[in-house]
């Protein structure tokens, strides 16, 4: 930022990081593979559903950690993107909850 | 009494109150993707969520697997109506197309975390290779999703014998090929109305994604970010990127697997 000249230097590659980056891709390509496979091998039920939804989570985790950088970030910053995710949890139960009455309702 | 204010990120000339300070230390626009994103998964979550709710308001189908025949009656179960793939007609390849999409996606975001990581070291060269390797992924998806869209329209060769009330309020019954938005042959109306709206929220977003990373593929190509002296540009439409990925592995689960 001191200098604005033309030329930017080019930093040579940190193949750690890019070898951790390319594993983070990994752990996603066989979390979704398991997922699969669950869908194929496990009865369906709610027992299924939240095996699905943990690992969805914890997908998500990987990408908002590692390929968004999230955690790098300053604290407030972190907790103003993360937090106010909680009011989705009121939003599924109400809606579920809605869900399932209307289907009382209905049938 | 300033020792307290020590702990904000201070612009050196004006102190607390004369304004450029960063306490997130985080550049305005980076600042405004975050929130533009937390906005989004709102919006994102809204459609999954209504989703949900619709869902458990039908039962589900319960019969065996080989025997499902499309009907508005109860839900049906995504992976005996997302079996097709191209090029292989008739066979039943249930969720096979959707994870190839999946795997596609979760490539394109690697090549942009790299062109991101890349940018961090100011090396155009690298910026520019992994940007049109993402925009290769982008559009690769898009394409599958037409496909995708496609045979979900024109449906299956049998389709199915649905009752439902027609565009003139009568009540009929025939065999129904495909969707639309008034009747489908795979379940409810709503079903096929969420996977145009949901899927197709998110292509929409893969769209403008893609020209955004085309943009900063061209600006980095010329030199506009060299000159800038850094690559926030990048970073910024990473985010953004990496977002529609995020959004596609809930989509992938909320509506293909469960």
């Amino acid at each position: 930022m001191a200098s604005q000249e033309n030329k930017l230097v080019v930093i040579p590659r940190d193949e750690a990081k890019i070898k951790k980056l390319w594993k983070t891709a990994g752990i996603l390509f066989v979390l979704t593979s398991i997922e699969l496979v669950f869908a194929f091998t496990l009865p369906r039920g709610i027992f299924l559903y939240l095996l699905f939804i943990a690992l969805t989570i914890w997908k998500a985790k990987y990408i908002m950690m590692d390929f968004m950088h999230l955690g790098e970030e300053a604290k407030p910053l972190f907790y103003s993107i993360v937090v106010p995710l909680i009011f989705l949890l009121w939003f599924v139960i109400a809606m579920i909850r809605e869900g399932s009455d209307i289907f009382m309702v209905r049938w | 009494m300033s020792t307290t204010a020590t702990t904000v990120g201070l612009s050196p000339k004006r102190g607390i109150w004369g304004g450029g300070n960063e306490p997130l230390k985080a550049s305005y626009g980076k600042l405004m993707m975050w929130f533009f994103l937390l906005s989004d998964i709102f919006t994102f979550a809204a459609f999954l969520i209504a989703y949900a709710a619709i869902r458990v308001s039908y039962p589900g189908y319960a019969g065996p697997a080989d025997g499902f025949v499309g009907s508005n009656e109860y839900w049906p179960v995504p992976d005996l109506v997302f079996d097709a793939f191209p090029f292989f007609h008739g066979m039943h390849l249930p969720l096979v197309f959707v994870t190839l999409m999946t795997f596609i996606l979760i490539m394109s975001s690697i090549t942009m975390v790299l062109a991101v990581e890349a940018g961090h070291r100011n090396d155009r060269n690298d910026v520019v290779k992994w940007l049109l390797w993402t925009i290769l992924g982008g559009a690769t998806f898009l394409g599958c999703q037409a496909w995708e869209w496609s045979h979900f329209i024109h449906g299956t060769d049998g389709g199915s014998v649905i009752t439902y009330v027609n565009k003139m309020g009568q009540v009929v019954t025939e065999t129904v090929f495909g969707a639309n938005l008034m009747v489908n042959e795979y379940g409810p109306a709503a079903f096929a109305q969420l996977f145009f709206f949901i899927t197709g929220f998110h292509g929409f977003h893969v769209t403008i994604g893609v020209f955004l990373l085309f943009l900063a593929f061209y600006q980095a190509a010329v030199g506009v970010y060299e000159r800038r002296g850094h690559y926030e540009m990048v970073e910024k439409i990473g985010l953004y990127w990496h977002f529609v990925d995020l959004v596609w592995v809930f989509v992938f689960t909320f509506f293909y697997l469960i």
